[in-house]
């Protein structure tokens, strides 16, 4: 399995240590470029896009490639990020991973689920890590933005946060910041059915690093991956401060809302069984995102008088 | 989009799964007809995306033109869990001599299709006894599997032959349409030995509709519905009367929650996307002035990349188009706050600083007014 902070950081010593290079897909579109100036402006060393018919030409003075072999030949980057409308995503992402991506990260929205399914089994073939469809993407704070989340929310420490939700991530970091719990990595594993890193391997990925204190999970209804984080963290003895977050309580039954993956059936995704699979592994609910800290805040006070 | 069951069978038809014959009309002068050519005795069975149908009496046996005048305007006027009657199915009885349970649905966990499948069919799945469960990948099924889970079931001799082909066609149907779900419950083996899918329910990705032109015509929405989508917003209409509206789906889903552990009780819920612009909220507003039992609007808005004005410029026209003159509780946070704060200033648009204080606003306002 790669290393996801190897990709995005690198070690101490490379010569592109936290400078990593992306290429963008999509670059060109109005959605692509807007993002690829606020990435720019974050400090993400991007290098080159991918537009076919626009080769040649330059966004944000980024050179623009035809294909995706082009890009990656000229620049050896092992990130992208795809912003191409969501019918023409499984072409562009199979693209990249046959161009050799290591880490792929899918912003659109209204992504098929089978095409989803075809990419997490090519990605696994090559070794490579999908992030997404349907997510705002990966920020640590301070290093690296490779997504559409805005900076703002966000501040350098040590917790982590895995998020369904794009604006939840961002809601619940804001609400983390203030309340002086930086964040080591915000993960967002996108609101579709079919996760290129479903909720458990996001957690495994990131739940031994050094730098990492403490895991927010911010969840919502439909699934049932909290259900099985929660055994996981259970089995897995793991004994670090976790808390969580679920949106949907209020939501009817058998009716998406919003995001493709939030629908319950019977009790298949109630926000009822995941709370109850947490209260198991020990695992806090807040009723609503400004509660995350406090909730945080008590794991950690618990921690010290134990 | 989940698909009644007569547009399930339809689908079936079509792969040559065995249906009991059977008609489906909107009204009572076509039901007459189409009972003259099926005949008595049949099933009345409501049309309606929901389960549970026949404890509600949604479904029911007719013996003659007396019992079909009483039973088919009562069927026809049902509402089962919120859901209405959309059409009636009849069809002849079937000689039952075992249900059986089978499905096909996408397990998000495993990320592949899983097969259940008992042979004790003919109830909700949350009580099928002994499932069967096998995983399948993309869905496609092959003969030795279906004939490994039909002797599982019990199966022999001729029924087993027709649940391996039935089982491979409800496969062949999952793929080629995209569904998440098809399930026939229940399947059931007939007095003559033969298998016949009683029951269907099928709910296609709606993400993969732009592959699936001849699917359009079983895709019902509201004209509201269908207005949210072409400007890229969500939209689920329900009960309350207070529309709430937010940028992402699951700070709105967030909000819904809040303002009902406060009392509030939501008209919608209504997602303009993770950007907000003054024309996208300017047609949120639009779409819920269309709304009548609307009395106040909740907005929560994540602005990060988007100014707070731009987002009050919208309030601003909406109120000088007269497009809506409804009190709003709106949060916004992000840049310039201050400035969309005095802005809002005199307008029936409140500002706060949480989302918390916005929820009690509201909720204390439509107390007042009942």
């Amino acid at each position: 399995m790669v290393d996801l902070f190897e990709l995005l950081i690198g070690k101490e010593g490379d010569k592109d240590y936290k400078k990593k290079p992306v290429i963008v897909q999509g670059i060109t579109g109005k959605f692509g470029a807007f993002h690829t100036q606020q990435m720019l402006a974050y400090g993400t060393n991007i290098v080159a896009g991918v537009t076919p018919g626009k080769g040649g030409q330059k966004q944000e003075g980024v050179p623009i490639y035809e294909t995706m072999q082009q890009a990656v030949g000229a620049t050896g980057a092992k990130i992208s990020i795809i912003f191409v409308p969501a019918k023409f995503f499984l072409s562009a992402a199979v693209e990249a991973l046959e161009s050799g991506i290591k880490l792929l990260i899918a912003i659109p929205e209204h992504v098929p689920v089978k095409d989803a399914m075809t990419i997490v089994e090519l990605a696994k073939k090559k070794d490579a890590i999908v992030v997404g469809p349907n997510t705002p993407g990966i920020i640590i704070p301070g290093i690296i933005k490779i997504g559409i989340m805005p900076a703002m929310p966000f501040k350098e420490g040590r917790i982590a946060v895995i998020s369904r939700s794009g604006t939840l991530m961002y809601e619940v970091s804001h609400n983390l910041s203030i309340a002086n719990f930086g964040q080591s990595v915000c993960f967002g594993i996108g609101g579709d059915p079919i996760n290129g890193t479903p909720l458990i391997q996001a957690f495994d990925t990131i739940r031994d690093g050094a730098n990492i204190d403490g895991i927010v999970v911010v969840g919502e209804i439909g699934g049932d991956a909290e259900e099985m984080l929660a055994q996981h963290i259970i089995d897995t003895k793991f004994d670090k401060p976790v808390v969580a977050y679920i949106a949907g309580r209020a939501a009817p039954k058998e009716k998406r809302m919003g995001h493709a993956g939030a629908i319950v059936y019977g009790n298949y995704g109630s926000a009822e069984s995941k709370v109850s699979m947490y209260a198991k592994a020990n695992v806090p609910v807040a009723k609503r995102p400004a509660e995350v800290p406090m909730l945080l805040a008590g794991k950690f006070e618990k921690g010290r008088i134990k | 989009m989940r698909l009644l069951e007569y547009q399930a069978k339809s689908l079936f038809a079509e792969y040559n799964i065995p249906i009991p014959n059977g008609l489906t009309s909107t009204d009572i002068t076509q039901g007459r007809k189409d009972a003259a050519v099926l005949g008595f005795p049949f099933v009345i069975k409501a049309q309606m995306a929901v389960g549970g149908r026949g404890k509600a009496g949604a479904i029911q046996k007719c013996q003659n033109a007396d019992e079909f005048e009483l039973k088919y305007p009562d069927i026809m006027q049902k509402v089962v869990k919120g859901e209405k009657t959309k059409a009636i199915l009849l069809e002849k009885m079937a000689d039952i001599k075992k249900e059986l349970y089978i499905s096909l649905f996408l397990n998000r966990g495993k990320r592949c299709y899983t097969i259940i499948a008992s042979g004790e069919g003919g109830v909700e799945i949350e009580s099928v006894k002994n499932q069967i469960i096998r995983e399948v990948g993309l869905g496609n099924v092959d003969a030795k599997t279906a004939e490994d889970v039909g002797k599982q079931m019990g199966l022999k001799d001729k029924p087993l032959t027709q649940f391996v082909d039935i089982l491979q066609k409800l496969a062949k149907i999952t793929i080629d349409k995209e569904a998440e779900l098809a399930e026939i419950n229940p399947l059931a083996v007939l007095g003559d030995e033969s298998v016949v899918a009683l029951d269907g329910k099928v709910i296609i990705d709606d993400n993969a509709m732009f592959r699936h032109d001849e699917l359009r015509k079983f895709q019902e929405v509201s004209e509201l519905e269908e207005r949210a989508e072409k400007s890229g917003f969500s939209l689920v209409e329900l009960d309350g009367n207070i529309a709430v509206v937010g940028n992402g789906a699951g700070l709105v889903m967030s909000t819904l929650d809040m303002l009902s552990d406060n009392g509030g009780k939501p008209a919608c819920f209504l997602d303009v996307g993770g950007g907000a612009t003054t024309e996208t909220v300017y047609e949120a507003l639009t779409l819920i002035s269309k709304m009548k039992k609307v009395k106040g609007i909740l907005v929560n808005l994540y602005g990060g990349i988007v100014k707070t004005t731009t987002v009050a410029t919208a309030f601003i026209k909406a109120y000088e188009d007269k497009v809506i003159d409804l009190p709003v509780f709106a949060r916004m946070s992000g840049a310039e706050a201050d400035k969309s704060k005095e802005m809002l200033k005199g307008s029936r648009t409140k500002m706060f600083d949480t989302i918390e204080e916005a929820i009690n606003a509201a909720v204390i306002e439509m107390n007042k007014n009942g």
